[in-house]
């Protein structure tokens, strides 16, 4: 077999499809294993999402409507990594939540929580050559989910990203430090133990804007390179 | 310097428009080289149920058979307007609509062409990691001598085969388990 362009994950870095907790995953997981595919084209290319897809101020997602929406500001930053440390540069980082109330601009979320009209809670914006991004939104607040008796999604922002390469894809969840619905939460713990905490941002004093808003870091690292790639 | 991967999480069922909004389900504006084609691809729970909150993503190569990316750097024509991206969400049957050209053949990297395909990603509800799958067009000449479809039981080949329905419309149901579960690839 070639070599893997793109290292695999080890095992215990991302959950299991089949997740018992996370009710969901029972009719919407496989059953086969995935097989196992060599790295061709088709998987060591991919959409480059460029800038010219991008509007001003998708980055910041207090500034989208008329007005500003009600919550708490702050900041979200971080970088994009590989595995091997290397920035990854021009990435699109997408991201979307619910509003400082736990309710989504979305015609599914039935939560009777306030829709905020000044808040979509979605935004883009790509890294740049040191593969740092950041956004200005507000905290999303918890919300109450039907997957068992008094179920709360701990606090989140959705995370999507593409890499340089298909098989580098990555959709993800950040979650805030200290939160003490994470403990409860079978979507946050479907990964495994020792991995889980890489999803909470840290709190970030030096970064936080005095007078206006308190900041959070969240670095998200991505498949890296084999060290020897088959050039 | 060794880092931690990111680990991966579900979409969940309120991803915001402009995952959808802002990308083509219509990847090839008039111009671009190639033999039109529709795909419609619906997604299926293992009990059967059709998935009506799913995000489908694809990825291929032009016509000519060059993927739009600084790795392929083989001596084939580009497309301008054509990028090879799409996402689209499920509607209410399930499905999820792409117009696009028909790809043409890539290498495989131990020698010999793969048969023509596009690349899938699954997201959805549910779904803790992205589920990647292939469409390959039934009656492809190259399909008999696809390394891929070789490392997958003849018995399930199938589910990764999609079917002519009409001038240019290609279906492929894709079954995320149950007895018609497609294939899916650890790339
Ligand atoms: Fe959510």
């Amino acid at each position: 077999m070639e070599k893997d362009i793109y290292q695999r994950p080890a095992t215990g870095q991302h959950p299991l499809n089949l997740s018992p907790a996370y009710k969901s995953t029972v009719a919407r997981s496989p059953k086969q294993p995935a097989i196992m595919l060599p790295q061709s084209l088709s998987e060591i290319t991919g959409p480059s999402l460029g800038a010219e897809r991008l509007n001003a101020l998708e980055n910041d997602l207090t500034r989208q409507r008329i007005g500003e929406p009600l919550g708490e500001r702050i900041v979200v930053h971080g970088r994009v990594l590989d595995e091997n440390g290397k920035p990854v540069p021009k990435a699109m980082v997408e991201i979307w939540q619910c509003n400082a109330a736990g309710r989504y601009h979305h015609p599914g979320d039935q939560h009777d929580a306030p829709l905020d009209p000044n808040f979509t809670g979605g935004g883009r914006v790509r890294t740049d050559d040191e593969g740092k991004y950041e956004f200005i939104t507000i905290k999303p607040g918890a919300y109450p989910w039907k997957n068992h008796h008094n179920a709360w999604r701990p606090a989140h922002i959705h995370f999507s990203l593409f890499g340089p390469a298909f098989a580098t894809r990555l959709i993800t969840q950040m979650y805030f430090p200290g939160d003490p619905l994470l403990a409860y939460d079978p979507i946050y713990n479907s990964v495994p133990e020792g991995a889980r905490t890489r999803l909470q941002a840290s709190f970030d004093i030096e970064t936080t804007r005095p007078e206006w808003a308190l900041a959070y870091k969240f670095d998200v690292v991505l498949r890296g390179r084999n060290a020897t790639p088959m050039e | 310097m060794s880092h931690a991967l990111t680990p991966s999480q579900t979409i969940g069922p309120f991803y915001w428009g402009t995952l959808v909004n802002t990308y083509r389900a219509d990847l090839a504006p008039p111009g671009v080289a190639g033999e039109r084609i529709e795909l419609v691809l619906s997604l299926f729970d293992a009990e059967g149920a059709l998935i009506p909150d799913g995000l489908l993503e694809i990825w291929q190569a032009n016509s000519h058979g060059r993927y739009n990316h600084p790795d392929d750097r083989r001596n084939l024509p580009l497309d301008a307007g054509f990028e090879g991206f799409g996402r689209a969400s499920t509607d209410t049957n399930g499905e999820a609509r792409f117009a696009t050209v028909k790809p043409g053949r890539v290498p495989w990297p131990a020698g010999g062409m793969q048969a023509a395909h596009v690349n899938i990603n699954v997201f959805a509800r549910g779904v803790l990691n992205r589920l990647a799958t292939r469409l390959y067009f039934e009656g492809d000449p190259g399909l008999a001598e696809d390394p891929v479809l070789k490392l997958v039981d003849a018995a399930r080949r199938r589910t990764l085969i999609a079917k002519r329905d009409g001038a240019g419309i290609w279906r492929l149901p894709i079954h995320i388990g149950g007895a018609h579960e497609t294939v899916f690839f650890d790339i």
